[in-house]
């Protein structure tokens, strides 16, 4: 008995597509409340052409005299702190980390005690850590690199326990049989399977930290961020187009540099 | 067997003199830098005393005005939601018109040149400019992660159209279908599925940050934030900060459903 010709294939089954429409509706339905119920003064908004126009014709031309006698320093403090703040990251993320992946620490309640550490550390923004931080040490680097390192946990963290979890179980199993303690069995076991993993992640998070470490300076921890918020403050708009130029120089530099260590190592 | 047929293949896991020069090279950096940036162990310790003073007056939490909150938290997730929306539409376009395998370089260096940009700035930095540019409220937040998303989502989308297989493409373009019909049905079904995934990644993305736009005065709960910071309000800022994670928890698990969803 051959099927019948008329037989209708589908992608998706009923359900399938049901719940598809229902996202796509909930989302509209709740795009259309949001733009009925957002305060918006339209009057800006006409305004803004003009506001734009204002703003360039201040920031023009750009004060790089401004650059050797503030910016320099503020933005190799920026760059100390991000990569400081990236290594404190590491030192406090591979403990939390090897305790969150569920094939090395057996205990249920540790994995959720280290999961609930990675997501408050990645839901707090670094903004708001910045703040925190600036009212537990005073405002100054040591408050931004605190800081960074705080918000990058979750990120380095979270990784690191996916990239332990992934890890082939052969060679631990080879070195258990034959005795090795679990120290080594750690450092000659999973920590070669992870290493290019959480190297990776290292550079990744090093690249964004140091865009979030030149603006966590707006609320006092340090930086080109302290610098940006003085010249705006003061309205020296020429001095701030310097110090987005540089850094976006900074940024762009840091994302070539990573891209090519990544691309020797991995 | 005998002895001489035992090779010697020295030791089984040979020493790594490279790794541990860099680890003391890192050592050694974080040395340099923390001197650098004055941060010391006196200054750390003294700090905890006072995050221990911090924290004692964080809690108990105050939701006494909890209606405020409800409000600005519900202001936070409508500058998301407006975003995302925004963002997602104008990232379709700008991802299509920056892939390499499908336009010409003069049309694709331009858009690149957008989407680096609009990658590079912190979302803060784009809420200042906002902020002079539209004045203080949640339009400048919006607008701000209106650029956040086309960065983030647009350079993702033209990665994935630049990874598509092009046989479609010569089939549909072989049979002389025109130019919309090609992206639509050569291009778009074998990206839209990844293209949903760093949509709704976006979406989850833009709540975050939504939270911190009003810090610089972009709208939000961000601004409520500060404003407890600087009036020493801690207890308020404890319910914040709480609600805060709350909101970011729940998004996070309604943005899993929607991802199984669409698998």
């Amino acid at each position: 008995m051959s099927p019948s010709p008329l037989r209708k294939w589908e992608r998706f089954t009923f359900s399938e597509r049901l719940a598809r429409f229902a996202v796509f509706l909930g989302f509209a339905a709740a795009l259309s409340i949001s733009l009925r119920s957002v305060q918006i003064i339209p009057e800006f908004l006409y305004d803004a052409p003009t506001q734009v126009a204002d703003l360039f014709s201040r920031m023009w031309p750009m004060d790089f005299a401004y650059y050797p006698a503030g910016i320099h320093d503020a933005m190799m403090e920026t760059l100390h702190i991000a990569t400081l703040g990236t290594l404190l990251a590491i030192v406090m993320a591979i403990p939390i980390g090897i305790l969150g992946a569920n094939n090395i620490v057996h205990f249920p309640l540790l994995n959720w005690l280290s999961k609930l550490i990675l997501v408050s550390s990645r839901s707090v923004n670094s903004l708001v850590w910045a703040l925190l931080f600036v009212a537990v040490f005073g405002p100054g680097p040591l408050a931004g690199t605190v800081c960074i390192g705080f918000r990058s946990i979750g990120f380095v963290g979270k990784l690191f326990a996916e990239a332990l979890e992934e890890v082939d179980p052969g060679p631990i199993e080879a070195l258990t049989a034959s005795g090795a303690p679990w120290f080594s069995v750690f450092l000659k076991g999973y920590w070669p399977q992870a290493a290019p993993a959480f190297w990776g992640v290292f550079l990744f998070r090093w690249d964004i930290n140091v865009r979030e470490s030149a603006v966590i300076g707006l609320v006092g921890a340090g930086g080109i961020g302290m610098v940006l918020d003085t010249a705006l403050n003061l309205f020296f708009w020429n001095r701030v187009s310097v110090i987005l130029l540089s850094i976006f120089v900074v940024v762009i530099l840091a994302e070539l540099f990573v891209t090519a260590i990544r691309k020797r190592i991995i | 067997m005998t002895a001489d047929t035992a090779k010697n293949f020295g030791p089984a896991f040979k020493t790594n003199w490279y790794a541990r020069a860099g680890w003391l090279a890192a050592f050694l950096y974080a040395a340099y830098a923390a001197n650098y940036l004055d941060v010391s162990w006196i200054r750390f310790l003294r700090g905890l005393g006072n995050g221990a003073e911090f924290l004692a007056e964080m809690v108990p939490p105050n939701f006494s005005r909890w209606q405020l909150l409800v409000a600005n938290l519900m202001e936070t997730v409508e500058i998301a939601i407006i975003a995302s929306a925004f963002g997602i539409l104008f990232s379709l376009p700008v991802g299509l018109l920056a892939a390499r395998n499908l336009m010409p370089l003069w049309i694709t260096w331009p858009f690149r040149t957008f989407i680096a940009l609009c990658r590079s700035f912190h979302p803060v930095i784009f809420a200042i400019l906002f902020v002079k540019a539209v004045g203080f409220g949640p339009l400048a937040g919006i607008l701000t992660l209106i650029f956040a998303s086309i960065g983030f989502i647009g350079k993702l989308f033209t990665e994935a159209i630049e990874e598509i297989s092009l046989k479609p493409l010569e089939a549909l373009r072989a049979s002389g279908a025109p130019f919309m019909s090609v992206i639509i049905y050569a291009v778009l079904p074998q990206v839209l599925n990844r293209f949903i995934g760093f949509s709704s990644y976006q979406l989850d993305a833009n709540l975050r940050n939504s939270t911190m736009v009003g810090i610089v005065g972009a709208g939000g709960i961000g601004g409520t934030l500060f404003a407890a910071f600087q009036r020493f309000d801690y207890d308020f800022l404890a319910a914040i900060l709480i609600s805060i994670i709350a909101l970011v928890m729940l998004s996070e698990f309604i943005s899993t459903r929607i991802k199984k969803v669409f698998q």
